[in-house]
């Protein structure tokens, strides 16, 4: 396979740059503060000398310019989904919409402080709850709260939720279990809430191992944490037995609501036995991921939890105005201060408002048509350990390549050479060798076609070349790193060369 | 690499050297393949009390992280200080200088629960197969 | 639907390949009775403008072109330009998390140069990628000093911003963890005497915020020394960096933790913000949260890569060092061009221009007559006793358009009446005259 091959992806100027650090000499600036009007205070009299700092040793002095080319030049050596195909399984890297970043700037929003008074927030409150009552609609529960920072930290939350929920029944219950297809932020979530996690097994078809499952479901037993559909991409069919082994026993089911993109429109978790779910808003709802944050975790629940949610909730008072509400006395208490990401929320409820009910259940069905066309074209090539019908992503494995001693790991470098963001490599951990592809609704037909046509040559050049596969990338600006180094003797700061 | 006949070992990937009331505790060459490039060790202080079948540190490669578990019960005496320094010496090395405890027996060493070199060698080969 | 890029022709053509005959049957795995029978009650998609126009009217119905004097872990600073302009570079916000380092170079320099700005700032070893706020940095850092000592108590300063406090609480609620607060002096610093009380070998760690939620600055030094005699870390937090342009570094301290929304990050009605935490390197392994280390790539060259993964949850799962797996790497970037832009001089010179406000504010309240309520050295907050709730005083507020301070009944019920301000470069000095006028008249 040759460079002319590869359709999407050509070379372009990658300008070198250094660290901010490296660029700073005495005297250059990049600011002007407007003339002070009122006297200067002399730090040592109005502070205290002793309070007082020498200066700022080691930071930057740089103009505007070369601040303006240092992030311009690093911005190019990244690739986003405005690039290309972002491949990455349950991560959800569906386009982000532009009008959600004009709107989220509005003067009035962006520059409202959290502690104005209810009565000059009523637009930021209306906007809470109009989201809020968008998202309800959408999971099928009763409540919500907006305030969880990101999916790891709604998942905590919905976790305290459980705890409070079964202390107020006399027992709060020691244990969790966990399908071992689960992303690792659940058992992690279940710890911090003093909970032992269990496992449970899948079956063959990748499914919560029914027999299993009732085996350890007993009394002590506070939730199943059920992600649906799984990591597989596979809807969990036998949701409703499953509901009713934990309900039986007085357990609750806790859905992880990361890939809520193959449902939104077309089913409910609130129909089908959930009790308290997390959404990412950086997933289904198209919120930036940032490079990696800040996103949103909102945690829906069944009437059942709405006394424990954290404060404040939104209230609306007989005359019609919102205020929040903090008198709850048996709420979980706060999980973070002031009212949420405000910011990525209202992204969430632009995109929303952008979709219609419509609209939404079209994203769905894309999402879901571009995954299946995508393993359809990929079978073959690739193997596939689960076999079930899947939804918004699949999972193969790399058996077939493996045996020319190519793996996941190096299938996803030499992907980077044919234009593409990898998908989500060695995961989940029930998959040896494990390629999590999803593709989101947000890929064309031609992107798709192009992405079928590099995984397959890559397939090819495993057979016939390896050692191009296991040697990429060769395209980027930088090979592989050397993360075995960058472990061993870690270097997590600059420092100046004299030091 | 083959496993020295002197030593003895463990079905979680411990090897020891027996010597009277004394046993040095390393992990194996397979242990070391499985995880890959060691980048970090952590391990009991001296005087530290070790118990037969317990964690008692842990080992990290990039992306794995994996307990050690003593195979022997007793005080630690000596730790491999330098080991901890070059983590990387568990890949090049495994059963001589990447030792990684000393420890003063207070119970006889489990003989019946710890693999011969041979033994060792047609467990790893079963472990692999399945 | 303008974000989906398929015509109908292509959507058939695609089912047809597949073996579909239908869209439903693409959603056969879902048994019958679990699918909705109805569309969901949203109404239909909007135009662009339609959406404009709804968040228009609700940015309409906010507080507008006012002077606001709240700060209580906001903070109005004006954003420079080059800000917004870079983090819209959309190779930017429209990436993720930094997996795959060849391609995500440009993230995880920034981190880099991030994590170093805050050692730089703090006065720390080592410092993470950035996690949620502030607020939840205060847990974060209590259970570090945790799992770095095994102790099960923590000593909490009153004056600790409330909010965080209730988040700490709410964390700790299911560890077996004791909390116990250390109550403020007449300065409005730390009740030493206090500390020293309760100060026993149970304690895992002291918690300070300096400057505190009153404003006033701690003497971290002193209280480094007691705590650690007696075998506790100190744990710093800061919810006004931009005081760090000024401040002596709080480098006794074993942690320092706390909100750098200060630093170009828009108040956004409290969020997204950006925690940080920093600490000395013997804790580096029991820290949370990302970070970014540098390392060579197989030429040679040098590259940045996410390293000592081991810590998190996708590795060690239930045994994890916290739970998080997200940063907040666009606000972290925020903050990364934000002093960039300021550097060296330009953080001192602000720092400078906001001391020089509240001294000029504090002055104007005295002359009128009222009184601070503590005696400590403070940075851009104050609190003046006994100001709020008189006659007539909103209604004129919001005549001059001002957004007064905070009444710290809210929070403190022996406080009542007495207002938290915070004035920053912001703040003119018209505004200023016109806020004391109002709230001492």
């Amino acid at each position: 396979m040759s460079d002319q091959d590869i359709q999407k992806a050509a070379r372009h100027v990658s300008q070198n740059e250094r660290l901010i650090f490296e660029l700073s000499s005495p005297g250059k600036a990049a600011y002007q503060l407007p003339p002070l009007d009122v006297p200067l205070a002399g730090p040592a009299e109005a502070l205290g000398p002793e309070y007082v700092r020498a200066e700022l040793a080691g930071f930057p002095e740089v103009s505007e310019i070369e601040v303006v080319r240092h992030f311009t030049r690093l911005s190019t050596w990244n690739y986003g989904v405005d690039t290309g195909a972002y491949l990455l399984g349950s991560c959800t890297m569906k386009y982000n919409p532009k009008i959600n970043e004009v709107v989220a700037r509005l003067d009035g929003l962006s520059n409202a402080h959290p502690c104005q008074p209810e009565s000059l927030s009523q637009g930021c409150l209306r906007i809470l709850r109009d989201l809020s009552k968008a998202l309800v609609e959408i999971v099928g529960m009763d409540a919500i709260t907006l305030q969880p920072a990101a999916g790891a930290h709604g998942e905590m939350t919905g976790m305290l939720l459980v705890r409070a929920y079964h202390e107020r029944q006399g027992n709060p219950r020691k244990k969790v279990l966990i399908p071992d297809s689960a992303h690792g932020t659940n058992p992690a979530s279940a710890a911090i809430v003093g909970y032992q996690t269990v496992s449970v097994a899948s079956n063959s078809e990748g499914t919560v191992d029914l027999v299993h499952l009732d085996r350890l479901m007993d009394e002590e037993v506070a939730a199943l944490m059920l992600t649906n559909p799984n990591t597989l991409g596979i809807f969990e069919r036998q949701i409703t037995a499953i509901g009713e082994i934990v309900h039986s026993r007085g357990g609750l089911i806790y859905m992880d609501g990361a890939n809520m993109n193959a449902l939104v429109g077309v089913s409910r978790p609130g129909d089908f036995g959930v009790d308290v779910l997390h959404l990412n808003l950086h997933k289904t709802f198209s919120t930036p991921h940032g490079g990696g944050g800040p996103g949103a975790g909102p945690v829906a629940v069944k009437k059942i939890l709405e006394p424990f949610l954290p404060v404040p909730l939104i209230r609306e008072n007989v005359d019609g105005s919102l205020a929040l509400e903090f008198d709850r006395p048996q709420t979980i208490g706060r999980v973070r201060a002031f009212c949420g990401n405000f910011g990525v929320l209202l992204r969430a409820l632009a995109y929303i408002l952008a979709n219609g009910a419509e609209g939404l259940r079209q994203s769905t069905e894309d999402a879901v048509l571009n995954s299946v066309y995508l393993r359809k074209r990929l079978e073959g090539a690739y193997d596939l350990p689960y076999r079930a019908p899947t939804l918004h992503e699949c999972v193969f494995s790399d058996k077939h390549q493996a045996r020319h001693g190519v793996h996941t790991g190096d299938i996803a470098k030499r992907l980077i050479d044919y234009g593409f963001h990898p998908y989500t490599v060695s995961f989940p951990l029930i998959v040896s060798g494990a390629l999590m592809i999803e593709p989101t609704e947000s890929e064309s037909k031609q992107e798709l076609d192009l992405l079928a046509d590099a995984l397959l040559s890559i397939a090819r050049e495993a057979e016939q070349e390896p050692q191009t596969v296991l040697s990429a990338p060769h395209s980027t600006r930088l090979r592989r790193l050397d993360e075995v180094q960058a472990a061993r003797r870690p270097v997590l700061r600059w420092k100046p060369a004299q030091e | 690499m083959s496993y020295p006949s002197n030593l003895r070992y463990s079905d979680q990937h411990e090897w020891v050297l027996l010597d009277g009331s004394v046993a040095t505790v390393g992990i194996t060459d397979h242990a070391q393949k499985q995880l890959g490039d060691i980048v970090f060790l952590e391990l009991p202080k001296v005087g530290a009390i070790v118990e037969a079948g317990k964690p008692c540190g842990t080992v990290e490669s990039v992306k794995a992280v994996s307990e050690i578990f003593s195979p022997v019960t007793g005080a630690v005496t000596e730790v491999n200080s330098a080991l901890i320094e070059s983590p990387e010496w568990i890949n090049q090395d495994p059963h001589g200088k990447s030792w990684m405890i000393r420890v003063s027996l207070s119970a006889p060493a489990p003989l019946d629960k710890l693999f011969t070199a041979a033994q060792y060698e047609e467990y790893v080969r079963q472990e692999t197969a399945s | 639907m303008r974000y989906l890029p398929k015509s109908p022709d292509e959507r058939r053509q695609m089912l047809q390949e597949i073996g579909c005959d239908s869209v439903e049957q693409l959603f056969a795995s879902i048994p019958a009775e679990v699918r909705s029978r109805n569309p969901l009650t949203l109404g239909p998609g909007q135009s662009e403008p339609e959406i404009l126009d709804y968040f228009k009217k609700r940015a309409a119905e906010n507080a507008r072109d006012v002077a606001c004097f709240l700060g209580a872990g906001a903070y109005d600073h004006y954003r420079p330009s080059v800000v917004d302009a870079m983090i819209s570079r959309s190779e930017f916000y429209t990436a993720y998390t930094p997996y795959q380092p060849e391609i995500s170079q440009g993230t995880l320099q920034a981190i880099f140069e991030f994590q170093t700005l805050m050692c730089q700032l703090t006065g720390m070893d080592v410092a993470n990628a950035s996690l949620y706020d502030g607020s939840t940095a205060l847990p974060e850092s209590v259970l570090m000093a945790i799992r770095a000592n095994g102790r099960k108590r923590v000593l909490v300063a009153r004056s600790v911003h409330p909010e965080y406090r209730q988040v700490l609480t709410t964390y700790l609620q299911h560890q077996n963890i004791a909390l116990d607060e250390v109550p403020f002096a007449e300065s409005g610093q730390l009740e030493t005497a206090a500390l020293t009380e309760r100060l026993g070998s149970d304690v895992s760690a002291v918690v300070v915020q300096s400057p505190n939620f009153f404003g006033i600055v701690e003497d971290i030094a002193a209280l480094a020394s007691r705590a650690q005699s007696a075998g506790a870390l100190l744990i710093v937090m800061v919810a006004e960096p931009v005081s760090l342009g000024i401040l002596r570094p709080p480098a006794e301290a074993d942690i320092v933790a706390g909100e750098a929304q200060s630093f170009g990050v828009p108040m956004s009605y409290g969020g997204p913000y950006v925690g940080f935490l920093a600490a000395r390197e013997k804790y580096l392994r029991s820290m949370p949260g990302r970070l970014v280390g540098q390392t060579t790539d197989a030429e040679g060259r040098r590259g940045f890569c996410l390293t000592l993964a081991t810590r998190e949850q996708h590795i060690r799962r239930e045994k994890a060092t916290s739970n998080i797996c997200t940063n907040q790497a666009l606000c972290a970037l925020m903050v990364t061009i934000f002093l960039s832009v300021y550097g060296k001089q330009g953080l001192r010179e602000l720092a400078m221009q906001n001391l020089s406000k509240s001294r000029y504010a504090a002055e104007r309240f005295r002359a009128a007559g009222a009184r601070l309520r503590f005696r400590g050295p403070y940075f851009n907050e104050l609190v003046v006793a006994g100001i709020g709730d008189r006659p007539r005083q909103q209604e004129r507020l919001r005549e001059q358009k001002i957004i007064s301070g905070l009444d710290l009944g809210r929070f403190y019920p022996e406080l009542a009446g007495d207002v938290l301000f915070c004035f920053t470069e912001t703040a003119s000095r018209e505004k200023m005259d016109q806020l004391v006028k109002i709230m001492t008249g």
